[in-house]
């Protein structure tokens, strides 16, 4: 019974040589695949994660080495591997699978080539002979039109072909082990949900063991069998997924599953818990347990005395923990500080977008274009947007990329002007007034949080400096006195300290930078904050004291929240009512409960399967929209979501626009579906636990 | 040039600032060598005037070979040249001139080019294709043959030669900075700028070009060196500043013919161009490094 | 493909007819100026109104213009005043003898470059990288003039190798030529070096190199197929739009070694006050120059599917 495991790595550290010394990334790591095994690597940036994968490849670049410690491969040392046999090794035996398909693959070759060269250097087969099993390969990852494919550039074809690509590559030699980089974060949910079904389907066909590495807790529940939590370069746990994700044992791993919004929880009632402080510099790590500065059952003489090492739970071998304490924390214990949200009563209608539509031009500069007349090309990045929003409201902006949702931001923000409708701000139309003709008073009634925190501040300045500026042209303050004074209070606002005022933005970490941001935006009381995407760019364990910080604030200063964002885990938690854009069109509206139970949107359907939830209990629907979103240059007619929608009817939904459905006050879907079959629609998530299923209803 | 526009909020760190980068120069030694090369031409330039040296433009004893003792028993460190001056006190002014006229004619372009850059980069639309065009136009000519053009034409004096180097450099200027901004652009914080209404020049001035710096220094150093060349090149063609000011390129341009048996007389100058050139191409290697690290 | 070549030639056309108007209406608006210059300082006022007068001055400046650039499509640049011949006559001649010089130049120059770039590329921070690094900003910071007297210096006054002239006066010499081409090459070089050496050293940090190392292939075909190509890309460029600042060089060395080449003439011309020579050497630089960057942007199209395919 006893097999070789794929692959294992015993002891292993792996450190880099910067000018500052020696900078260990991974520490005492190990781990086994076993043969068809799937072992997921979980952990947020900066854990050391893809360092272990690029070890196993044996390509750490120019400072980075294998410090001590054995990586085995079918039970051979990799380390004492000559640079030949490696190279015989990779492509063929370990394949990997990146973040970035895009940059992975080489832009001025041909993906025919890039795919047949795999075979060609492992195996001793011809070149029509490569360039067939290429070809079939494609098929395999079910790419529309492969022979085009071949022919084709790599920027010719869309990111999620682009990975189906990659992964073509990568298993085009029938490796034994295939290493999976983050292989969905640069794509969007839906074309996300594919790609992992694919890999999973191919896995299992395959018979190849996984390591799939993310920071997506849910998406290692979908996809492995094993995982290890990793934190700042140590394994802190390991074990079967169900051990890890329903018994875990290390407070790190149960502090990030409080700190994510699973279906049960709720901003009023099962608030989220964020863990307290950050991830601690390489070179900054603390004596003993690392996770000791922001653990809740931190002991003093007991967590920072001596190097932690990885345990098994007693009565289960394969579940290790590397904590000192896990046998007498009691995890009933809630000792965390927890983000409460007061329930709030909405109040008037702040904001009110009537038939807004915002098309843009495109000239296109061939002159064939111009001869055939059709040199100007209308893009209808936004049509007839209806919505309104009250007083310390949350409405949540849902959608995929070239949905429209940074338009609308653009339109409502005065960036740029609507080509027709009305955009209401307590009865000022701003829909066609520009930014810079709106009254000051105005500006900073409706102001935004940005997506990006290494963005969103300028480099060049000091962190007091911006705010101060926003503070003088607000025309909140205007003696130098009181204006710094009101720095002080903002800060106090998101919760930093004082001084942070002095401090330039790279001194900053990306929650804090995030924090600024906020406090930037309710420099001038606002009546509406857009907030777009405002935690996706951070860790997991920081997203929850944001959006908690957020909501708060939001909440104080009875501000509306309009927040646009892809993650519908995140909408569900915070938001009472969503609207959901799909290329330009809103094509569902209501309040949490009645978008996120059914009837649905078919596209609302979608997205609320392709969401992955990191919770066993959980039974997600499986709806695997087949393509990919389609450009709004050259948007599909009839129904925007016609060519993806499983429940497409006929012909009506390829030549007619469908009407805008109002299946109770307030709650509305473009879709052609008759009502019986909407209404034999079935939930998409369902919670097998009855406590919670009750708790979250 | 740009740092004084924003808020001063923080002015006090100023002079910190300028003592950190110089401490940060230490971490590459190109750059400090390349530093020195500069600064040694930059002290001998300002000391000139006091410095014991003989009258640049006085005829003494022509033809001495270096370290030939002077009638009034002083000594030519350097020797004299065909017409009796000495060679060191000419090298020197002759640092004097081209530093001066170097510095304003490469500021001036700079200032020229990163405005048209900054306004192509952000506003876009009619102003780029205009901005754009112009410079390719520019950019079309033989920078010698804008040079040969302006100063026959406008005559060689220091002030064309400052408008003959704007019009070369500008539109490569002008192509980085545009380059730089319409990446900068894109950053969250200029929408958060416009976002609260601020005006297109305070995003310019305030808002993007700060943040433009590093490459832009980088540049600024290399294109000193090249204008530097420049300088000493059209004076070696005789399109230079007018004579009797001594200047490096027609030490050289006088003096070549008498190679075969005063060599030096030319191999001077040569080497003092080729040193402070060599000065500002090591310090942009160095700061490029230093910023590619960080 | 030809979309792009039509609207490239077009905007070159453009830009010809920019630079010819500028030209023609700096040297030729003042139509006095123009007779003072060909007639000579002693000339008097009529006879310069009648030699106007003669030919074809008192036209329109438009109409004059028109004829001008006719005159030019056809060879034909008007008379040289100080050669007292046709300037096509002074000029062709001239224009072959740098041609050749430039030719040598770029036939030496641009393996050495490439090749010096791709090695110190290959391994960034390598020993072979610092070297070639410094060595190409060693060899950019001795300008043409300088690094001519200090090569004179050496090879003909002080070992008597070489001559110190290359008038060509008895025909074509290696001897002769070698020197000019040298001084022209060793400031040359370090450009490209350095150009090619950042776009390798950048493509090898690349995710798709990344990739192609992964995926198995022998290194030395992940530098020949996967990183050469697309390093490539940029150097091509640089090395044709070199033409333009090579002229400068070009100058230089052809007046410290006497050889009797393009730029010489135009650099006599002008300190001479020659307008028609002038006129016709611009009017040749700059359609070499125009046309040298018509060839690199067709060129870079043809290297980057990127931007062929959109």
């Amino acid at each position: 019974m006893e097999q070789t495991p794929i692959l294992e790595c015993r002891n292993l550290c792996i450190s880099y040589d910067t000018r500052g010394g020696e900078i260990p990334a991974v520490i005492d790591f190990n781990l086994k695949v076993m043969p068809g095994q799937g072992v997921g690597i979980v952990g947020e940036s900066g854990c050391g994660k893809s360092t272990v994968a690029l070890a196993i490849m044996q390509y750490l670049g120019s400072n980075g080495y294998i410090k001590s410690g054995e990586i085995f491969f079918h039970g051979r040392d990799m380390r004492t591997m000559s640079e030949e046999e490696l190279r015989a090794l990779r492509g063929s035996k370990i394949a990997m699978i990146y973040q970035e398909p895009m940059a992975s693959l080489n832009p001025s070759m041909k993906i025919g080539d890039q795919l047949a060269e795999v075979p060609l250097y492992h195996e001793d087969v011809t070149r029509s002979e490569a360039m067939s099993r290429a070809l079939e390969l494609l098929e395999a990852v079910k790419l529309p039109d492969p022979k085009r494919i071949m022919n084709s550039y790599p920027h010719q074809i869309s990111g999620g072909q682009q990975q189906r690509v990659v992964i073509a590559m990568a298993l085009l030699s029938k490796p034994d082990l295939l290493l999976l980089d983050e292989p969905t974060t640069a794509l969007d949910v839906t074309v996300e949900r594919g790609i992992v079904e694919l890999v999973k389907e191919i896995s299992a066909e395959f018979g190849t063991s996984m390591i799939y590495i993310s920071h997506n807790l849910g998406l290692i529940l979908d996809t492995c069998d094993r995982v290890t939590v990793m934190y700042s370069g140590e394994a802190v746990e390991d074990g079967t997924v169900n051990e890890v994700f329903d018994a875990m044992k290390h407070p790190y791993t149960s502090g990030l599953f409080a700190s994510i919004p699973l279906p049960g929880a709720d901003k009023n009632e099962r608030p989220l818990v964020p863990i307290p402080g950050q991830l601690p510099l390489p070179h900054q790590r603390p004596k003993g347990c690392f996770f000791g500065p922001r653990c809740a059952f931190f002991t003093d003489g007991v967590c920072n005395t001596d190097k932690v090492d990885m345990r098994p739970v007693p009565g289960d071998e394969g579940h290790r923990v590397r904590c000192a304490r896990f046998e007498e924390i009691d995890w009933s214990e809630g000792d965390h500080e927890a983000v409460t949200v007061k329930s709030v009563k909405s109040g008037k209608i702040v904001l009110d977008v009537k038939n807004m539509k915002k098309y843009y031009e495109i000239r296109s500069s061939s002159i064939f274009a111009m001869i055939r007349g059709d040199a100007v090309k209308t893009v209808k990045a936004n049509e007839n947007i209806n919505f309104n929003a009250r007083e310390a409201e949350t409405v949540a902006i849902v959608g995929e990329s070239g949905c429209g949702k940074s338009t609308f931001a653009k339109v409502l923000m005065g960036l740029e002007e609507a080509t027709d409708g009305e955009v209401i701000l307590n009865g000022e139309d701003l829909a066609h007034v520009s930014v810079q003709k709106r009254k000051a008073r105005t500006v900073g009634h409706l102001q935004m949080v940005f997506q990006n925190p290494f963005d969103t501040l300028n480099p060049s300045h000091s962190v007091g400096s911006q705010i101060a500026r926003v503070i003088r042209k607000f025309g909140v303050e205007k003696e130098p006195e009181k204006v710094r004074e009101k720095v002080n209070e903002l800060l106090d606002l998101v919760k930093l300290p004082r001084d942070f005022a002095h401090r330039r933005p790279r001194q900053l970490s990306g929650g804090q930078k995030q924090r600024i941001g906020i406090a930037r935006a309710f420099a001038g009381n606002p009546a509406v904050v857009v907030a777009d995407e405002p935690v996706s760019a951070l860790d997991v364990s920081v997203q929850a004291a944001v959006t908690g910080l957020l909501t708060e604030i939001q909440n104080d200063l009875r501000s509306t929240l309009l927040f646009i964002s892809h993650d519908l885990s995140v909408v569900r938690y915070l938001s009472d009512r969503v609207v959901v854009m799909y290329l330009g069109h809103i094509v569902e509206q209501g309040t949490t409960d009645e978008v996120f139970s059914p009837p649905y949107h078919p596209y609302t359907e979608a997205l609320l399967s392709a969401v992955p939830i990191a919770d066993t209990s959980v039974e997600q629907k499986q709806i695997i929209l087949k393509g990919d979103i389609p450009s709004a240059v050259n948007p599909p007619p009839g129904c925007p979501f016609q060519t993806r929608c499983p429940r497409k009817i006929g012909s009506i939904c390829e030549t007619e626009m469908p009407p805008v459905k109002e299946l109770s006050p307030g709650h509305t879907i473009l879709c052609h579906l008759e009502d019986d079959e909407l209404n034999a629609m079935e939930p998409v998530i369902v919670m097998h636990d009855e406590e919670k299923t009750a708790s979250a209803s | 040039m740009t740092a004084e526009v924003q808020n001063n909020d923080d002015a006090p760190s100023a002079i910190g600032k300028f003592f950190k980068s110089i401490g940060l120069l230490r971490e590459s030694p190109i750059a400090v060598f390349g530093l020195a090369l500069i600064l040694f031409w930059v002290i001998l330039a300002i000391l000139a005037p006091v410095l014991p040296l003989y009258d640049p433009n006085a005829p003494l004893e022509p033809f001495k070979f270096p370290l030939s003792e002077a009638r009034d028993g002083g000594l030519y460190w350097l020797g004299t040249d065909h017409k009796g001056r000495d060679i060191l006190s000419r090298v020197i002014f002759g640092a004097q001139q081209v530093l001066i006229w170097a510095t304003m004619a490469t500021l001036v372009a700079y200032i020229v080019g990163m405005l048209m850059g900054v306004v192509a980069g952000y506003l876009g639309g009619w102003w780029d294709e205009v901005i754009s065009f112009v410079s390719n136009v520019l950019l079309s000519f033989p920078v010698i043959v804008l040079y040969i053009i302006i100063i026959t034409y406008l005559g060689a004096t220091g002030f064309n030669i400052v408008l003959a180097v704007t019009f070369a450099s500008a539109p490569g200027i002008m192509r980085i900075v545009r380059g730089l901004v319409l990446d900068l652009r894109t950053r969250d914080y200029i929408f958060a700028a416009q976002t609260r209404g601020e005006s297109s020049i305070y995003i310019m001035l305030v808002e993007l070009l700060p943040n433009a710096r590093g490459p832009l220094i980088v540049d600024a150093c290399l294109r000193l060196g090249y204008t530097t060349i420049t300088i000493a090149m059209l004076g070696y063609l005789g399109l230079g500043l007018p004579p009797p000011d001594p200047d490096w390129g027609k030490m050289i341009a006088e003096t070549q013919p008498l190679g075969s048996f005063a060599g030096h007389m030319a191999i001077v100058p040569a080497a003092a161009i080729s040193s402070l050139v060599l000065g500002f191409n090591l310090l942009a290697d160095g700061l490029r490094e230093i910023s590619m690290r960080d | 493909m030809l979309i792009l070549a039509s609207r490239r030639f077009l905007s070159m056309a453009l830009i010809m007819v920019i630079v010819s108007f500028t030209l023609f209406a700096i040297f030729e608006s003042d139509k006095l100026a123009v007779a003072g210059k060909v007639l000579g300082p002693y000339s008097n006022t009529e006879q310069r109104e009648l030699w106007l007068e003669q030919n074809g001055y008192n036209e329109p400046f438009l109409e004059r213009y028109i004829t001008w650039v006719g005159n030019a499509l056809t060879g034909d640049f008007g008379y040289s005043i100080q050669y007292k011949s046709p300037v096509s006559e002074v000029l062709w001649p001239r224009l072959g003898n740098t041609a050749i010089l430039a030719g040598l130049y770029m036939l030496f120059m641009i393996p050495l470059s490439l090749t010096l770039g791709v090695i110190a590329g290959m391994k960034e921070g390598s020993v072979q990288d610092r070297v070639v690094s410094v060595g190409s900003v060693l060899t950019t910071s001795v300008p043409e003039f300088a690094s001519a007297t200090f090569f004179s210096a050496i090879f003909v006054f002080w070992l008597g190798w070489l001559p110190g002239t290359s008038a060509m006066t008895s025909g074509f010499s290696w001897a002769e030529i070698f020197l000019p081409v040298f001084v022209l090459v060793m400031y040359g070089f370090g450009y490209t070096t350095r150009m090619t050496r950042a776009s390798m050293a950048e493509v090898m940090t690349s995710h798709y190199i990344r990739t192609a190392v992964l995926k198995g292939i022998p290194y030395r075909r992940v530098i020949m197929r996967h990183a050469l190509r697309n390093a490539l890309i940029a150097p091509f460029t640089v090395i044709i739009l070199q033409l333009n600042w090579l002229l400068s060089g070009v100058i230089v060395v052809e007046v410290f070694f006497a050889y009797k080449g393009f730029g010489k003439l135009l650099l006599d011309a002008a300190l001479f006050g020659d307008i028609f020579v002038i006129e016709a050497c611009t009017l040749v630089a700059v359609f070499v120059a125009v046309f040298s960057q018509f060839i690199s942007d067709i060129g870079y199209t043809l290297l980057n599917p990127r931007i062929r395919f959109t």
